[in-house]
């Protein structure tokens, strides 16, 4: 990443970054990114506005429900984009909410986009809340503002970064405004330029010491567990999915290929820094 | 020390042995309040809005009697507009593709080529395809650009609400009225789109009864069967507005026959109680015209009519075949088409009908063309007809279609079995021969069995 800051350090602000849409070649990528957030968002809207794909969109909610994947590469570094199905939340059971929730938690993207209604952000925000819970690299994309203009509401996404602790953008998927600026905050997360606290709900005393308990156990098991905290309140709330990815040794597969990704990338950025 | 999996699950389990058996609803509320504390902090709103235009339309449009008579109002514009259109479009492309045909295989008779070689090309699969194209394309071309407009409006989770209550009824989930609305599309995407119910008992019966919907394989059908036979005896703008009311009659009985079978289902080999869900009514957004003509007419109509080209000019090239290959003294096509006759007579059909059906089973949208493919190049008709009319004297005159025959393959069409990709599809989606058996089995039952009373009680009552 050395090329982008110290070369032309102009590179990253919006009126100088290039947005190329990838489509599906996608055979080389640099990052992964998750597009995540509840149904009829825009999710869809955001994914082909950034890959040129076309997938189907369409006004209501549960259109999407198997994951899509196409690439955009923006600044020079090439990202996959994995639009997930919409989901109220990431506890329940329903095929396609499911699908979300296992990519988050084992298909380990570099940061996650949940794209949130403006003009209901509120149900929105328990969908934010819960995917802090599982990743740190996260950054909410407040959608259809021009829609909550309209409506005569007004959302202070500074403090809604403050509040949830990771960066709020506003955009309008539709027409692409706010979308450089949500790609370069996407960049800025990834490479560690912005560093978040999500915003983590606590829950009783007792809860917390029966986490603060278990967590340390799981990482004893597989060492470099990044959501340890998160699996670890699963596995206390009875979770049947995450026993068996536990009991079947899937994590610590994860964890490997984390690993190999993670070296895969060291190496990338080393050759780009040599050129 | 080594930490295994058994030990941090055996962990896990005396540590929630040991909270409160509430805990989780906690954690469920304190992130409710939490949601609402930040979202008060971030969002301001402007005044009183609460009286807005949405909700003013949706007390319309959700209200239990005007949203119904919103529904089939919608309905039946959409199908009219569908219907009167498409035919100005339908002639054009009749004359456009038939006198090509001609012209090309008037040159091929100069040249001197081999008949077989003609007849195979411009008699068989020529034909079959000029078919298609000029049956299929207009319709689509009409329904899917308005079907997604009032996709895109948000108007179709207003049908789900709308409908509700009468899935509740039969035991089904409310969410099948999207899937539902998904198989008028294609009854394969509708399979898929049943992913959305979570209860696998629900999510079963929505498979199983989607594809008595009419996908968009089998409104043209329904659309030339309507014009040309039940809207005959009408002229001018009665003609188009009888024909729409006939395709929507036609779409409200697979619509009642979606309720009645999911409710037998649900009483018997299914059963169990419907479950509970929400669903989020969008707000109307305006409709974005050129994405809007970009997904209907590319991802939709040419989707859609490639598959049916790439099906008909296989089944042009199979019946030229079975009609050029002798048999005793008639052709093959006409020696099955006999074998079924009685059959289908029984079902006020004919035996072509029945072939028709089964050399299309790649692909609803061909079973028409087929069928006239069969009639013509068995020697039955001369050739292609070029008018409605001509259609209609050809029909009646030489083949003694009645009312019956047009009323009960509209019906045929509406239930029988699915094509062979919605069965694929059923099978993917549920990894269970079983259940796509049943889904044959259900539909085909059906259509022989309805197709049989309808053709009975004609008799009985002296129409036939």
């Amino acid at each position: 990443m050395t090329r982008l800051t110290t070369d032309n350090p102009c590179a990253a602000c919006p009126a100088h970054a290039r947005l190329e849409q990838m489509g599906i070649k996608m055979d080389r990528y640099d990052r992964i990114v998750a597009l995540a957030g509840n149904p009829n968002t825009g999710k869809s809207t955001l994914f082909n506005a950034l890959t040129g794909l076309k997938q189907h969109t369409g006004n209501w909610p549960g259109k999407t429900v198997t994951r899509a994947e196409g690439g955009y590469q923006f600044n020079g570094v090439k990202y996959k984009l994995v639009d997930l199905p919409g989901a109220y939340s990431l506890l329940s059971t329903s095929q396609d909410e499911e699908v979300a929730r296992d990519f988050l938690l084992f298909g380990q993207p570099d940061c996650t986009i949940v794209v949130t209604d403006a003009t209901a952000l509120e149900r929105n925000l328990n969908l934010v809340l819960q995917v802090l819970e599982i990743t740190d690299k996260v950054v909410v994309a407040v959608n259809l503002i021009d829609e909550a203009r309209r409506k005569g509401i007004e959302v202070d996404t500074r403090t809604l970064s403050r509040d949830l602790g990771v960066p709020a953008v506003p955009i309008v998927a539709r027409s692409g405004e706010g979308i450089i600026t949500l790609l370069s905050t996407v960049a800025d997360v990834i490479e560690g330029r912005i560093i978040t606290h999500p915003r983590r709900v606590e829950g009783t005393p007792a809860f917390q010491r029966a986490v603060q308990e278990l967590t340390p156990l799981i990482e004893q098991m597989a060492p470099g567990i990044p959501n340890a905290r998160w699996l670890a309140i699963r596995l206390l709330e009875g979770d049947a999915r995450v026993q068996r990815a536990i009991r079947s040794g899937e994590l610590a597969d994860i964890v490997a290929r984390q690993r190999a990704a993670e070296d895969r990338l060291g190496a990338t950025a080393a050759l780009m820094g040599r050129q | 020390m080594i930490t295994t999996p058994e030990d941090v699950l055996a962990r896990a389990e005396t540590l929630r042995n040991r909270l409160p058996s509430s805990f989780r609803d906690e954690i469920v509320q304190s992130l409710y309040a939490e949601a609402e504390r930040i979202a008060r902090r971030a969002v301001k709103t402007a005044g009183n809005r609460q009286y807005d235009l949405d909700q003013r339309i949706d007390r319309l449009v959700t209200a239990p009697v005007t949203g119904l008579l919103i529904m089939l109002l919608l309905l039946t514009v959409v199908i009219w507009m569908t219907v009167s259109g498409a035919n100005v479009i339908s002639d054009l492309l009749f004359t456009l593709l038939f006198g090509f045909g001609d012209w090309a295989r008037s040159l091929f008779v100069a040249w001197g080529v081999p008949w077989w070689i003609t007849g195979f090309i411009w008699d068989g699969v020529y034909r079959c395809l000029a078919w298609v194209v000029s049956v299929m394309f207009p319709p689509m071309a009409i329904f899917f650009p308005a079907f997604t407009l009032l996709e895109d409006l948000g108007y179709l989770p207003r049908v789900a609400f709308n409908l509700d209550w009468l899935f509740k009824k039969a035991g089904a989930h409310g969410k099948q009225s999207l899937t539902m609305m998904m198989g008028f599309g294609c009854n394969a995407a509708g399979v898929i789109s049943t992913r959305v119910i979570d209860s696998p008992r629900e999510r079963l019966i929505a498979i199983l009864t989607n594809n008595f919907v009419p996908c968009n394989g089998r409104f043209p059908t329904l659309i030339m069967l309507a014009t040309v036979f039940v809207a005959a005896g009408f002229g001018g703008a009665a003609a188009s507005l009888v024909a729409a009311g006939a395709v929507v009659a036609v779409v409200l009985i697979g619509v009642a026959f979606t309720f009645l079978m999911s409710w037998l289902l649900s009483k018997t080999v299914l059963r169990g109680e419907a479950s509970a869900f929400t669903l989020e009514l969008p707000p109307y957004r305006r409709p974005n015209v050129l994405r809007i003509l970009y997904t209907s007419l590319i991802d939709r109509t040419i989707f859609v009519l490639w598959r049916a080209m790439l099906t008909a000019a296989p089944a042009g090239a199979v019946i030229w075949l079975l009609a050029n290959i002798r048999f005793g003294d008639a052709s093959l096509a006409v020696a099955i088409a006999q074998w079924l006759d009685s059959f289908g007579r029984l079902l006020g059909l004919d035996g072509a009908i029945l072939l028709a059906y089964i050399i299309a089973l790649p692909a609803n949208e061909i079973v028409v063309p087929t069928m006239m493919m069969i009639y013509t190049s068995a020697g039955m008709m001369v050739e292609g007809p070029a008018s409605d009319d001509a259609l209609r004297a050809l029909l009646v005159d030489q083949q003694g279609w009645t009312l019956l025959t047009a009323i009960n393959l509209m019906l045929f069409s509406l239930l029988h079995n699915p094509c062979a990709t919605t069965i694929i599809t059923i099978f993917k989606e549920t990894r269970s021969y079983k259940w796509a058996a049943m889904s044959v089995a259900i539909t085909l039952g059906t259509a022989v069995l309805v197709t049989f009373l309808t053709a009975s009680l004609a008799r009985l009552a002296g129409l036939q």
